[in-house]
């Protein structure tokens, strides 16, 4: 379902999208076939795919190492991003990137990124060409609390901010870096606060809610395009699994697993549901139909994944410097 | 004596250190409650409490620079980049600040820290995670350049690491942290720049740090049943380097291959090619080479990865052409 022809639907499908690739990956990921490294989104879906509601194909974003639920809400094809994470030939990436190094500029996507706030500036840069370029085109940048104490959080915002790029900071606030809570890496509790010093706006909302995500995305977005510069948009929410795959006991050395139940609570999809049903009559059966035709979408991402071939090892030599493009 | 991985060796020299000097403290992303996400500091926030076992925010350039801040005004900070992908963030406190001060500052300072940093490949960490850099680090002139392959090793230097004056750069091979190793109980230290032969050998040298030291030894067993006999030198230290240990093996072996897993151009092998045959000239009897990384990204898909750095197998093959 695409956004302009039911963009409730399209919401509700995008997340579901996330959340059932992601706990497939929980599933291959504990069996071995994935290699390397997968931090899950789970709990988080409402805040990418609100965000990028509002951007047209051309739009660019930037990711994270917590990348796939920016990916799937731009876009991204679910088997090429699959066979990715299990490192074959027919991946975005041709198995040489990864989980946390998925990439397709075709869609506007600049990339996950392995180095926590590596993807600010570049989605000032970003932004910085659409100006020059004249194009009209928007950059959504998504990075965790934790990232916004890097230096090049500071000094892209101050950037943008004095060459009114279109840019959209989207804080993914969901508590921790790795196992360090927020009260103990920053002494505020809103990172959006940060905005009055770069002199942009700053706004924070609920990252669990879909529609709040949109809203505020969406004029932040409006207002880029206008030529009035950029914004922080702060959402909160919640990792649920731990800070990846490998993280002993899904992050209980640091978090109260009463903390965990209560964000499971929160969830977006399930409040999303809500929300359809009683606003827009959706039924159990619609949910249903739902769930089962993107759960086969996930099987066939992962059967093509399973069945794809293993890069040749030349691969490995290939594209150190660009050639011209491969797709 | 005790039996232990590489990482609880880093981890005891870490407590004894902080237990015999009050100035000694660790900061870090993750060192704290979390232990360090590759466990090297795993208790230290329990024993040692807060205040010298610091959680920091995810900001490397300030990580480094608080350790140069509080090293010129009398703590011993031992720093930890989680990765040393990420020192690249740290690189102007490192290279232009700590290194430098010493020398710019006429002798009259001192900068006793250390940055630890976990190196390499072998767990499908992809580009960004996996990397060898310690040649952009033996380039400048300043920094020391620590490299240990073994529990020994790995706990005398970091304690020698932690007791200079001047600022080390202490690199740890992921891959070795569960290498298990016979350590000392008592207090012992190994000096920085002293290279170790980790076997006798009469007919070649190979010269390799890190995972490469064994790598190297195995590949040296398979060589002794092809008569080949090969003597395995880690240098320990990338900078200074001791190269009174390796040219008299060179004199003795007229052969020297390097086995790392940096990629070549411009790598640490460079250097020591140019240093040996500048002072042993007359001795070799065949060209050093170099079994070094390809000059590559560091691939995601664990079977490219491995084809991209060297193999137990390629050294064997490599090492035989020599004869
Ligand atoms: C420059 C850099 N430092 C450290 C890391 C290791 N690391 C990976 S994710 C992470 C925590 C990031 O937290 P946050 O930005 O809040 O994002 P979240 O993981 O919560 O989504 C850390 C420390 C890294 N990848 N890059």
């Amino acid at each position: 379902m695409s956004k302009k022809e039911n963009l409730n639907q399209w919401f509700y499908e995008t997340m579901l999208k996330i959340r059932l690739f992601e706990e497939k990956i929980i599933d291959v990921y504990a069996r071995g076939l994935m290699p390397g490294l997968a931090h899950l989104y789970i709990g988080e879906e409402a805040v990418a795919t609100g965000a990028c509601a509002t951007l047209e194909p051309s739009d660019y974003i930037t990711s994270t190492h917590r990348g796939h639920g920016h990916c799937i809400a731009k876009g991204g094809d679910l088997n090429k991003m699959m066979a990715e994470l299990f490192g074959k030939k027919t991946g975005y990436c041709r198995g040489k990137g990864g989980s946390m190094h998925i990439a397709d500029t075709s869609i506007g996507i600049l990339g996950a990124n392995g180095v926590v706030g590596g993807g600010i500036p570049i989605a000032t840069g970003a932004a910085l060409s659409s100006k020059l370029r004249k194009s009209n085109q928007v950059t959504i940048c998504f990075f965790g609390d934790a990232a916004s104490n890097q230096g090049s959080f500071h000094e892209s915002i101050n950037f943008a901010s004095v060459h009114k790029l279109p840019v959209i900071y989207v804080v993914e606030n969901n508590q921790f870096g790795i196992s360090v809570h927020q009260s103990r890496h920053q002494n505020i509790q809103d990172i959006a606060d940060r905005a009055v010093a770069y002199g942009i706006e700053g706004k924070v909302i609920d990252g669990n809610d879909v529609l709040a995500v949109k809203d505020a995305v969406g004029q932040a977005v409006a207002k880029a395009r206008s030529g009035e510069g950029p914004s922080i948009i702060e959402c909160k929410t919640y990792r649920w699994r731990g800070h990846h795959e490998g993280d002993p006991n899904q992050g209980a050395r640091y978090r109260d697993p009463k903390e965990i139940d209560d964000w499971k609570k929160k969830c977006p999809i399930a409040r999303f549901e809500k929300y359809l049903k009683s606003e827009h009559g959706y039924t159990d059966e619609t949910f249903k139909a739902t769930r089962a035709k993107i759960q086969q979408l996930i099987e066939d991402a992962v059967e093509f994944a399973r069945s794809s071939p293993e890069p040749d090892l030349e691969v490995a030599l290939q594209d150190v410097y660009y050639e011209g493009g491969r797709n | 004596m005790a039996q232990m991985k590489l990482v609880e060796a880093l981890n005891s020299a870490l407590r004894e250190e902080m237990e015999r000097d009050e100035r000694v403290f660790v900061l870090g992303e993750d060192v704290g409650l979390y232990g360090g996400i590759f466990g090297v500091t795993q208790g230290l926030y329990k024993q040692f409490g807060p205040e010298r076992v610091i959680d920091t925010p995810i900001s490397e350039a300030a990580i480094a620079g608080a350790a140069v801040g509080a090293a010129v005004t009398g703590m011993r900070p031992v720093a930890e980049i989680m990765f040393i992908d990420f020192i690249t963030i740290a690189m102007d406190q490192l290279v232009n600040q700590a290194a430098k001060m010493c020398y710019m500052f006429g002798g009259n300072v001192s900068v006793p820290m250390v940055i630890r940093v976990p190196a390499g490949t072998g767990r499908s960490a992809a580009a960004q995670h996996s990397q060898s850099l310690e040649a952009w680090l033996m380039h400048i002139p300043g920094l020391k350049v620590v490299c240990p392959s073994t529990p020994y090793d790995a706990k005398g230097l970091l304690k020698s690491a932690i007791r200079d004056d001047n600022p080390v750069v202490f690199i740890e091979n992921k891959i070795t942290y569960n290498l298990s190793g016979e350590v000392p109980d008592e207090d012992y230290t190994i000096p920085i720049g002293k290279a170790d032969i980790k076997r006798e050998g009469q007919d070649v040298t190979l010269l390799a740090t890190g995972n490469m030291v064994h790598y190297s030894l195995k590949a040296a067993d398979e060589l002794q049943q092809e008569g080949i006999s090969c003597e395995v030198i880690d240098p320990r230290t990338l900078r200074p380097i001791d190269y009174e240990t390796i040219i008299n093996s060179v004199v003795k072996t007229s052969r020297l291959a390097i086995v790392q897993e940096a990629c070549r151009t411009a790598g640490p092998g460079c250097e020591f090619a140019a240093t040996v045959q500048e002072r042993a000239f007359d001795y070799l009897d065949a060209p050093i080479i170099q079994i070094a990384g390809m000059d590559v990204p560091i691939p995601f898909n664990p079977k490219l990865e491995k084809t991209v750095v060297p193999s137990v197998e390629q050294i064997v093959r490599e090492v035989k052409a020599l004869f």
